[in-house]
């Protein structure tokens, strides 16, 4: 039954999906069940998105479902055992660019994908990065811009990295104007040139560790 | 205003050559005969790139926002804020630097003007973001998903009622004032001037004198700023007005990116309407300015539409169509389309290579696509541009940008309609980066 609820996702048909939830819930189905089902649409799009297939409205459109659907499952998944998170990610646009649009899409695939999401949001300032890595004992950092202009920030929050000995923890960037080049002159360990590349990366990194 | 008295009864063609003219010859006295020269050979140039053929050499054009400044030492907040220091830096920067544009000083915002009206589209240096830090947008959902109908109903109404008194501060009393369409016979004038004797919106007006003294002062300043860099130098300038596709004016500060790509799922068909009663507010807004400056080049920055933002299907559903409505209303007035595509183009190369759009009529300037791709599809075409990237402009060396813009000119540039530019606006950048790719383009593009 529930190929349909993650055929529906993957279509991103919304008000089809939600009320397949509703009609699952009614009859009595697991909720953990119907999240698995959730996920899986979530991977094939994901999929989808590597492939050239679907892009960043899919992604989007697809995350808002999601969201609609996780509301409706909260109330039934209180009582699960509680989802064991991939690792500790701590995110956030750098000091100097308050854009938040990439940086959001990487937050929520990441967060479908499993991990322990920290969003510090925009314009955030070296030390906490920092702070909250070594709080949350994060595994990956991970840094948005647009701005070329914040490219300086990404290198300071690498070097204070590096400085703070985080336990091994991993600095990831990313953002438009981001490249190898910029990988290289900011020193950190990496980039991903989208969402599901940012998600892949953070995958290898804690899956290596 | 038309731009010529005749205007109803010139043809496309005659239009671009009367704007063409009024551009060669501006009403600027040079410093010498030789400066004029420079200046109508940099005309020249631009003009052969458009018409496809093959210029004297590559016209160097790159975008320029906060570099002029802060290349001279000034700071950010000094670069928008101190008119005098601008001044100074801006020729300094134009005798320095040796483009064939003046600096795009459109970029350097007005913050006096949004200081004076609680402006909140924007941060700017002082007001959320860092002294040493550029404008930047505000993205949010100023227009609510539900309120389509009201905007395409009277997007005048919509603006001044809901629009504008949620990105402007003082402009909040504007959502309690009726339509100006009220004031349609006598008897309304009474109740439609009620609210103008509130405090609120008397306040209000205050307020916009402030910002008329400001921007009195903003364009006194800023004209002759340019103005002496233009007699000095022989510079004209790059655009001469703005503009920017309906997709765009809904994606980037109404609906926001997020709120119009759910749109496109949710409302498809509002979005499509919504798109079509902008298209003729995108054109007027263009004529209007280049009507007054007397330049003939639109400046069209392009966001929603790039690689990635939208599929191949929905570009061609919801993005081409009312910006090539756009292009052509504004090619019909004699004007030039300048497209700044931010992003990659990769994927719609092809579809932007419309033949209804005639040829040698408008600009394509690119960030992120692959040039050689570009030449591919649109030369013969349509004039190219750009792309020295904004990695290599901050984070690169001096060969490794010798050594880009040999290979780009030799790529693209060789029967003409390409200009060298940079596939950002600049604000940050190495100083002698910059000042190579320059080089480059004056040593590589003479010898096309």
């Amino acid at each position: 039954m529930t190929q349909e609820l993650t055929q529906a996702i993957v279509d991103l048909r919304e008000d089809d999906a939600l009320a397949m939830v509703d009609d699952l819930l009614a009859k009595g189905d697991d909720a953990v069940g119907i999240l698995a089902d959730c996920k899986a649409a979530m991977d094939v799009i994901g999929e989808k998105f590597a492939g050239g297939e679907a892009f960043i409205p899919e992604l989007i459109m697809a995350g808002e479902i999601m969201t609609g659907v996780s509301a409706k499952l909260k109330p039934h998944l209180t009582a699960a055992t509680p989802e064991e998170k991939l690792g500790v990610v701590v995110i956030g646009t750098v000091q100097g660019d308050i854009h938040d649009i990439g940086k959001d899409i990487v937050v929520t695939m990441l967060d479908i994908a499993g991990f322990d999401v920290v969003d510090l949001g925009v314009d955030v300032k070296i030390e906490k990065f920092i702070a909250t890595a070594q709080e949350k004992d994060a595994q990956v950092i991970a840094m948005s811009c647009l701005l070329t202009s914040a490219i300086d920030s990404m290198k300071k929050v690498v070097s204070a990295a590096r400085e703070a000995d985080l336990n091994g923890c991993k600095l990831m960037i990313g953002g438009a104007p981001i490249t190898e080049q910029v990988v290289a002159y900011t020193g950190a360990d990496g980039y991903g040139k989208d969402a599901v590349e940012a998600v892949e990366l953070a995958k290898q990194w804690i899956g290596g560790k | 205003m038309a731009f010529t008295e005749d205007w109803k009864d010139l043809d496309a063609q005659q239009r671009y050559e009367a704007r063409m003219d009024a551009w060669a010859d501006p009403a600027v006295e040079f410093e010498s005969d030789a400066v004029k020269q420079e200046y109508q050979d940099r005309v020249r140039m631009l003009r052969d790139v458009v018409e496809l053929k093959k210029p004297s050499r590559v016209p160097i054009a790159p975008w320029m926002s906060l570099f002029p400044g802060l290349s001279q030492g000034l700071t950010a907040k000094e670069t928008y804020y101190d008119y005098a220091k601008l001044a100074d830096a801006w020729m300094k920067f134009h005798a320095e630097y040796k483009q064939d544009v003046l600096a795009f000083s459109i970029n350097i915002v007005p913050v006096h003007i949004y200081d004076a009206l609680d402006y909140k589209l924007y941060d700017w240096p002082g007001h959320g973001v860092g002294e040493d830090s550029g404008y930047q947008y505000n993205e949010a959902e100023y227009m609510k998903a539900d309120e389509y109908d009201l905007l395409i109903n009277d997007p005048s109404s919509y603006w001044t009622r809901c629009y504008l008194p949620r990105v402007v501060g003082a402009f909040e009393p504007f959502a309690g004032l009726d339509p100006f369409t009220d004031l349609v016979e006598g008897p309304t004038v009474g109740p439609f001037f009620i609210p103008f004797g509130t405090p609120p919106v008397q306040e209000m007006l205050k307020k916009m004198i402030d910002a008329g003294n400001a921007a009195m002062e903003w364009i006194q300043n800023f004209a002759a700023m340019d103005a002496r860099a233009m007699a000095a130098y022989g510079l004209p300038g790059f655009a001469g007005g703005v503009t920017k596709a309906p997709y765009d004016i809904l994606g980037d500060t109404l609906r926001g990116t997020r709120g119009l790509m759910l749109d496109v799922f949710r409302q498809p068909d509002k979005v499509l309407e919504a798109c079509e009663r902008l298209v003729p507010l995108a054109i007027d807004w263009a004529v209007r300015s280049n009507n007054t400056t007397r330049h003939p080049f639109v400046f069209i920055p392009l966001h929603k539409g790039a690689d990635g933002f939208l599929s191949d299907a929905d570009f061609r559903r919801f993005y081409w169509p009312t910006l090539k409505k756009v292009l052509l209303g504004l090619i019909d007035e004699g004007l030039v389309p300048l497209c700044f595509a931010e992003g990659a183009y990769n994927d719609r190369l092809e579809a932007i290579h419309d033949e209804e759009i005639p040829a040698g009529k408008m600009i394509w300037m690119f960030d992120a696509t692959n040039m050689s791709e570009a030449k591919r599809h649109l030369g013969g075409y349509q004039c190219i541009g750009g792309n020295v990237p904004g990695a290599l402009l901050t984070t690169g060396t001096v060969q490794d940008m010798d050594d880009y813009v040999r290979q780009l000119i030799e790529d693209v540039a060789g029967d003409g309609g390409f200009i060298l530019g940079s596939g950002i606006v600049i604000d940050e950048a190495r100083t002698d980066c910059v000042k190579q790719m320059i080089a480059a383009g004056l040593k590589y593009g003479s010898q096309v």
